[in-house]
């Protein structure tokens, strides 16, 4: 079966961005995924993010894993360099190439298989590293192309399709980003597009790396009563601890007098995250009272969704490397290759 | 001392062709010494070379280090021991044993010898260099680093080494500390006066200054691989540490700290991240490779043995990426602080399903450092994973190097790239298409046009870069880079042929093994044996290579591995029958001496004559 590519017939009255683009530009071709996907209600999220950003399609790098979720990048921005790699490889190619040109936007989609298992030591690498790219990890606690497998992400008591329950404890990828000082963690759900979006937008915007981790529901094999991460559980456990509300640079703040209790975080390039905290008291910006908050909503089987923790300014990869603030594959070669003469010079001294 | 055995070491001096193996223990700082000894025979302008034999530990276990001094220049390992330094009590029963008969053991006389020990051929000389240590420095650790200094004094007045070349080394090593200089003033004296005033001419070895290495230099092949990666404009560099391939990243990094700074921000014109694992190392590589730099990643074959996944996806997304492979002996953790070429099937088809690299053995480090250049070119051009296979004696040992040279015309090839006017004048660009015939197709980099985006994958995809399970598209494409592969064969640094006059027999090699063989080649001939010459300088194999092994009788190729793995890719890959191909095999851990490959050639050249008769 070969990729199907859609239409190109676009309504005349789209609504275009500043660089003239319509949300159709954003899109990719026809996902092959199973109707009712959590993935593709991300994939249209994602869509909405770019487009809303004005981002131009071709300065952004996406990238990829293997299995279900990494298959979504051929969905969308049909017009950026995609990289379909390895299972749990994604983060080092996406490290190489942000080493390589630090100036295009990336972001990297996976799953709970593919970051949590196979992966687990890259991701957490990754953000270690602080590379500056969006981290999608979307998360349904099963394997889907090898046909419901439990990952490492299922809950303790969650129950698989045939009715085995899985007894270890799950790996928060939320709280492991947390616990390794990760720069941004947020997790959504694939059911909610209206908290999803500001998410993946401030998550873009980032500098550093960015985790949203979205629970997103295997309509095939995890939605079935007992499964912690079907729809319906997800609607009823998934608890916002902060509303979140993402204005970029230069976008004309309108005074939104109902969020009366918003506190505001400015980004690097000075585009604003504002919260208003749903649960009292949470603060974005703590992370220990942010990690405490998870675990306990956690323990009450509860899945804190929205923008978990936020440090605005942060030292990403090319700062710790020190490299210059042009893309490397700019450099012109004559920088780069010192001459005859130094390689005379250096050799006077290996005598 | 036997007034005869002195009379007779008088009666053949041999001046510049002999063996100095210094025994000792690793962590006490003999390595610098015995690098002083090697480097100031190679400032008298003598041919000569140093090998390190060391173990896998920081700390307390035996090490040894060889010096070979030729005037012909055959610079291989050779184990017959001239003069030994046996510093390491743990090992005399074994260092004194090697030494051979009429040579001579310098040993530390503050504690006497084992009677077991004593041979009546041998030379037995002891300087109590503990004791005078121990009467000249303060503190232990001095003690311990002063006495290697010591050593080096009295085997320079044992082998007439010039002692200014030696004071004059120091002085450049401890300008900026006078204390420094001064102990090693103190302790090279020490040696140099006590050998002078008790074996003054006993050696029947000696050193005198020639007039060579004015245009060679001491570098080690990792030093040299790091330096061409400078030089060929690699801006990231990925790795996990391993020996023997840890001092590539070192040296670059030493270089570019110096070379490679942005003359107005001092900030770094590179990227080296040391990666969590060797599978994130090449998958950093080769997402720098995607992103249209040059990138690199040094290892060794337990290294490789992580990256072969990534190595099949480089091979069939066809992504650029550099490797150095120095080589050590395996399999599994093997000896790792020890040589071997046994990583040939490891990457000429590295990684599942249909895969084929290409592959690049330098011989020296001067070589390393052409080739370096050379695989970043390669990479680009066929867009694909090259090789360079070094092993641990080209990696790290320091070898005398006729000097490098750069050429300021050099333009990097970086293959077929798009540029952004190039893609709009296309229609349409696809990422796999042939479009010249050469099994080469474009690529365009991400960020530059919308024109050029494309989804690289490891999953089948057709010649439109579209995502296929159709076997003929997938089939299409395979087939297509084979051709690409096959086609890179003749664009490698060509094999290294020479040849003798109606000679019947090659003796065919690699890498490391050319000084030995070609040492081997001039013993055999004064016994009546000639033999051509032939070393593969990459693979796919040239079609020279295939010329070479058609037209000889017999191939007997030298290697350092137990399955013969050159020999057997040669069977699969050339089209010489397999009955012409024989071996001579030495995969101890030692770097290769001529000794073993006159020996193996002798017993095939009587294995031929008997099944001929």
């Amino acid at each position: 079966m070969t990729q199907t590519a859609k239409p190109s017939v676009r309504h005349p009255r789209s609504k275009q961005n500043k660089l003239g683009l319509t949300q159709r530009d954003y899109e990719g071709t026809q996902s092959t995924l199973c109707a009712g996907c959590g993935h593709d209600s991300i994939t249209a999220a994602i869509v909405q993010a770019f487009f809303e950003l004005d981002m131009p399609p071709h300065r952004v790098a996406k990238l990829s894993g293997i299995g279900c979720s990494s298959k979504t990048p051929t969905y969308f921005l049909s017009e950026a360099h995609g990289f379909n790699s390895l299972h749990g490889r994604m983060p080092s190619i996406a490290t190489g190439a942000n080493a390589a040109n630090g100036g295009l936007s990336y972001i990297g989609v996976s799953g709970d298989g593919d970051s949590l298992s196979i992966g687990l030591g890259q991701f957490c690498h990754a953000m270690r590293r602080n590379v500056n790219m969006l981290y999608v990890l979307e998360n349904n606690g099963v394997y889907g192309l090898t046909k419901g497998q439990f990952s490492a992400s299922a809950d303790v008591g969650s129950k698989a399709k045939r009715g085995e329950e899985n007894l270890m404890s799950p790996i928060d990828p939320a709280s492991l980003a947390l616990s390794l000082g990760a720069s941004f963690v947020a997790r959504g759900f694939s059911g909610d597009k209206k908290q999803l979006v500001p998410l993946i937008k401030a998550g873009l915007t980032h500098k550093g790396f960015a985790l949203v981790d979205i629970i997103s529901p295997c309509v095939t094999f995890n939605d079935h009563e007992g499964s912690t991460k079907s729809y319906a559980y997800t609607r009823e456990h998934g608890h916002e601890v902060v509303e979140t509300d993402f204005v970029p640079l230069l976008h004309e703040i309108k005074a939104q007098q109902d969020h009366g209790a918003a506190t505001a975080v400015t980004m690097h390039d000075g585009s604003v995250v504002r919260f208003r905290s749903v649960d009292e008291g949470y603060d974005p910006t703590n992370r220990d009272a942010a990690y405490a908050h998870l675990k306990q909503l956690q323990a009450k089987a509860e899945v804190a969704t929205g923008l978990l923790y936020i440090q605005p300014t942060s030292l990403d990869l090319h700062a710790f490397e020190n490299t210059v603030s042009e893309p490397l594959v700019d450099v012109p070669f004559e920088k780069l290759c010192p001459g005859s003469e130094v390689l005379a010079e250096l050799q006077s001294r290996w005598r | 001392m036997d007034q005869d055995f002195r009379d007779r070491t008088n009666d053949f001096v041999v001046i510049n062709d002999f063996v100095v193996k210094v025994a000792t223990v690793n962590g006490t700082g003999s390595a610098s010494a015995n690098g002083m000894l090697m480097q100031a025979m190679f400032r008298m302008g003598v041919p000569v070379s140093g090998k390190n034999v060391f173990p896998s530990n920081i700390q307390g276990l035996p090490t040894w280090y060889e010096i070979r001094v030729n005037k012909h220049g055959h610079l291989a390992r050779s184990p017959n021991v001239d003069l030994m330094l046996a510093m390491n009590p743990k090992t005399y029963e074994q260092d004194i044993a090697e030494v051979r008969p009429g040579g001579a053991v310098l040993y530390d006389s503050s504690w006497s010898l084992d009677e077991e020990v004593l041979r009546a051929d041998v030379l037995f000389l002891g300087v109590p260099l503990s004791h005078m240590c121990v009467e000249n420095f303060k503190g232990s650790r001095e003690r311990i680093l002063m006495k290697n200094i010591a050593y080096v004094g009295a085997v320079a007045a044992l082998l007439s080494i010039d002692i200014e070349v030696i004071e004059e080394m120091l002085a450049e090593k401890f300008s900026a500390k006078q204390h420094l200089m001064d102990s090693n003033e103190v302790a090279i004296h020490l040696g140099y006066d006590y050998a002078k005033e008790h074996f003054d001419g006993l050696l029947r070895i000696r050193i005198e200054a020639m007039d060579g290495n004015r245009d060679s230099v001491l570098m080690t092949g990792n030093m040299a691989a790091a330096l061409g990666c400078v030089y060929a404009g690699a801006t990231v560099a990925a790795w996990y540490p391993i020996t023997p391939a840890t001092s590539v990243m070192d040296s670059f990094r030493g270089f570019c700290s110096k070379l490679r700074k942005d003359p107005e921000t001092g900030k770094n014109l590179y990227c080296i991240i040391q990666a969590e694992d060797e599978l994130a190392a090449i998958g950093m590589v080769l997402g720098a490779g995607w992103m249209g730099a040059r990138a690199f990643t040094p290892t060794s074959g337990a290294g490789l043995s992580l990256m072969n996944e990534f190595l099949g996806l480089a091979y069939y997304a066809e992504i650029p990426a550099v490797i150095f492979d120095v080589q050590r002996t395996g399999p599994s953790t093997g000896m790792p602080t020890r040589t071997q070429q046994g990583d040939l099937f490891t990457v000429a088809f590295a990684s599942h399903g249909d895969t084929k690299h290409v592959l690049l053995f330098p011989a020296d480090p001067r070589e390393c450092f052409y080739f370096s250049v050379a695989a970043f070119d390669l990479a680009e051009r066929f867009q694909t994973p090259v090789f360079v296979l070094s092993d641990l004696d080209i990696g790290m040992n320091d070898w005398v190097c006729e000097k490098l040279e750069w050429d300021d015309a050099y333009v990097p090839d970086r293959g077929k790239v798009l540029s952004a006017e190039e893609l709009q004048e296309m229609e349409t660009f696809y990422r796999y298409l042939d479009v010249d015939g050469d099994g080469i197709p474009a690529r365009t980099l991400p960020g530059v046009d919308p024109k050029g985006a494309y989804f690289t994958r490891g999953s089948g995809h057709d010649r439109f870069g579209r995502y296929t399970e159709d076997g003929d598209l997938y089939q299409d494409v395979v087939d297509r880079i084979a051709r690409k592969i096959e086609g890179a064969a003749e664009a490698l640094p060509a094999p290294e042929i020479r040849l003798a006059d109606d000679a019947t027999i090659g003796l065919v090699t690699m890498g490391g093994c050319r000084g030995a063989v070609l040492e081997a080649i001039d013993v055999l001939e004064e016994e009546g044996i000639t033999l051509d010459f032939l070393r593969v300088t990459g693979f796919p194999f040239s079609a020279a290579v295939d010329e070479f092994l058609l037209s000889h009788d017999v191939n007997i190729v030298v290697e350092q591995n137990r399955d013969g793995q050159l020999r057997r890719l040669l069977v699969l890959e050339t089209s010489v029958p397999k009955s012409k191909l024989a071996s001579v095999l030495d995969y101890k851990g030692s770097p290769l001496s001529a000794e073993v490959v006159v020996r193996g050639v002798r017993e095939q050249l009587a294995l031929v004559a008997v099944q001929a008769g």
